[in-house]
């Protein structure tokens, strides 16, 4: 079935083209807003992009390729981030990633079963103060402890 | 000298302090923009931030002022101010601070940036995992633009100016200036040639400038007091790297943080007295200066510079810890000041270890337009993984060497040097440890990046999970 923006991410779309000179510019922000609504980019909604900006396929498509932030492929319920990259890492991020995989009983890059979490490391988050740190979905948790983490996993898996 | 100031940092931790009613009670908000705007004309703007001496706060350094001057009014296009919020760099977590808690001072300078630059749009560029961020300057901008200090007629001249927050999709890449003007533009984040610079053909074909968030957050501050007044609260004045900054400590300190101050800290006084000190009091061992991307120091450097002519000069045989930090003083000691937040490291921290993490990082993140980077960094991220697999060859360690020389200056942009020049940092300053790694098949084994019992996971669980192993 062809993708479409439900009414209010219609709304924004218009609000998002009167930001730019030019329709291109608005390739990324509408593919963000595609995939908050689909979880995913999948083929329907790139033709969605494309035709709506009036851009080559092969353009947004490369778009989507080029960033790490426009999923693929599905992805569970809740997104988990865990920083890998040095001053989180000098602070226990390696720790910290073990313990996810082991409490989650999968590896970076999986998703549960239960289609709920999917575990991914990030580079740095810019949270390099409050190391290590976890995102999940659009929140930062930080200065984490293992208390902290239970707690987090236990409350997405509700 | 280490110099506590508040100018953008005022209303931090303030309640609400990230609404315009406390940014306009207790920082005098838009105080600058209405003045520049009412009194000056656009060559007094530029003239005046020259003297701030703001030297780029993304990385580079580069004066603001003379990079603002090198906008000339084009007959048939518009002029842009872009601001890169593209925070990535690994160990860098200041302009986020400013987004989330004074993001104000940020649309002011927004403001006057325009007008000295003659754009009337600036767009954020924004990293889209700061969500927050985002949020709270698409606020801030709401609330100016209900006051009228965005629009047509900003404190009553008729200069329209408008800001809008633009986000990426994650790339390091982007946070280099004209492969931001791409992803801003809806293209992959690959950097453009350079010339022609942005101020000739930037955003959309356009004239443009892009500034570091930071850098255009303190100029409303530096306006405010006048421009010469500002630069002189920096250590540095005389060597034309004004005013004050947000200063990062990371790593193995106990109170890791962001703070402001007057230019010129030394970083014994950021790793004990701002950062508290090392975790477990351990000896400090390393310090990388400013963004993975800049070479790492050693704690028992001595600063080197004979010729009466450097700005060094009188530190020459001290330790490098005792040198105030500014843009050109950290390139006398052979390394960059860059974003101004260090990271600290502790005795006992694997050099091996930390550079295959930063190479894991840069290959990540390398947008593959240039084979020497794209497969350079590959190779580096190789070699490393042998040295701590223990596979590892002498002749391999001259491989590294020669792979990374040869991505300096074979590359499009500066992610390329972003790359290379920490690693061949890592194995000149810690050449005899990489050396051990060979001679040692278990020596990556043994290696560590935390300090033992100042890490995520307390001890005891440590010790049981590498039975477990």
């Amino acid at each position: 079935m062809p993708f479409e923006l439900s009414p209010d991410r219609e709304k924004k779309l218009t609000d998002l083209l009167g930001r730019y000179p030019t329709k291109m510019a608005a390739c990324i922000p509408l593919l963000h807003l595609c995939q908050e609504q689909n979880g995913w980019v999948s083929e329907d909604v790139v033709a969605f992009v494309s035709e709506r900006l009036e851009l080559p396929p092969a353009h947004v498509q490369g778009v989507v390729t080029f960033y790490s932030l426009f999923n693929q492929k599905p992805v569970g319920k809740h997104q988990l981030w865990v920083c890998r990259t040095l001053p989180c890492a000098l602070r226990g991020a390696g720790e910290l990633l073990h313990y996810c995989e082991h409490k989650l009983g999968i590896h970076a890059g999986e998703t549960t079963a239960d289609g709920k979490i999917t575990l991914r490391t990030a580079e740095c988050l810019a949270s390099c103060g409050t190391a290590p740190m976890i995102q999940v979905d659009k929140t930062y948790h930080e200065n984490l402890t293992p208390e902290k983490v239970d707690k987090i996993l236990d409350d997405l898996r509700r | 000298m280490l110099k506590h100031t508040n100018y953008l940092t005022k209303v931090y931790g303030v309640k609400d302090g990230h609404t315009l009613a406390v940014y306009e009670r207790e920082a005098q908000g838009y105080q600058a923009a209405k003045k520049v705007l009412t009194s000056m004309t656009r060559e007094q703007v530029v003239d005046e931030a020259k003297k701030a001496n703001i030297r780029g706060r993304g990385g580079a350094g580069f004066p603001m002022g003379v990079k603002w001057s090198f906008m000339r009014p084009h007959a048939t296009k518009p002029a842009y101010l872009v601001l890169n919020a593209d925070e990535g760099e690994p160990g860098t977590h200041k302009d986020r601070t400013l987004m989330e808690e004074n993001p104000h001072s940020v649309i002011e300078g927004c403001i006057i940036g325009c007008y000295g630059i003659g754009a009337h749009v600036a767009y954020i560029y924004v990293r889209d995992e700061l969500h927050l961020s985002k949020a709270r300057l698409e606020a801030a901008i709401e609330e100016a633009r209900a006051k009228g200090y965005l629009g047509k007629t900003p404190f009553g001249k008729a200069y329209p100016v408008d800001v809008h927050v633009h986000t990426g999709a994650g790339a390091y890449i982007c946070g280099e200036e004209t492969s931001l003007l791409n992803s801003l533009e809806g293209r992959r984040g690959e950097p453009r040639l350079k010339p022609p610079f942005p101020a000739q053909v930037g955003a959309f074909g356009c004239p443009t400038t892009v500034n570091n968030l930071e850098t255009i957050g303190i100029v409303p501050s530096a306006f405010l007091m006048g421009c010469e007044e500002f630069s002189k609260l920096s250590a540095l004045h005389a060597i034309n790297d004004g005013g004050v900054r947000l200063y990062g400590v990371n790593g193995h300190v106990k109170k890791p943080c962001v703070v402001e101050l007057a230019v010129g800290p030394t970083l014994r006084e950021l790793v004990y007295d701002v950062g508290g000190g090392v975790l477990g009091d351990k000896p400090l061992w390393a310090i990388i200066p400013g963004g993975s991307s800049t070479p790492v120091l050693r704690a028992d450097e001595l600063v080197h510079a004979p010729d009466e002519k450097s700005p060094l000069h009188e530190y020459h045989g001290k330790s490098i810890l005792d040198v105030p930090l500014g843009v050109d003083t950290a390139r006398g000691l052979g390394t960059m000041l860059g974003t101004c937040c260090i990271t600290v490291m502790a005795e006992g921290t694997s050099p091996v270890a930390a550079m295959q993490n930063l190479m894991q990082f840069y290959r990540h993140e390398s947008c593959g337009q240039c084979t020497p980077c794209r497969e350079g960094s590959g190779w580096l991220v190789r070699i490393c993984d042998k040295l701590m697999a223990g596979t590892a060859t002498m002749a391999e360690l001259d491989t590294l060497h020669s792979v990374a020389n040869n991505i300096m200056g074979n590359t499009i942009c500066a992610f390329g040097e972003g790359t290379a020049m920490p690693a061949l940092g890592f194995l000149k300053k810690f050449r005899k440890d990489f050396e051990a790694y060979v001679r040692d098949s278990q020596a990556g084994k043994r290696a560590t990046l935390v300090v033992e019992g100042e890490s995520f996971l307390p001890p005891s669980a440590n010790a049981g999970a590498q039975a477990a192993e």
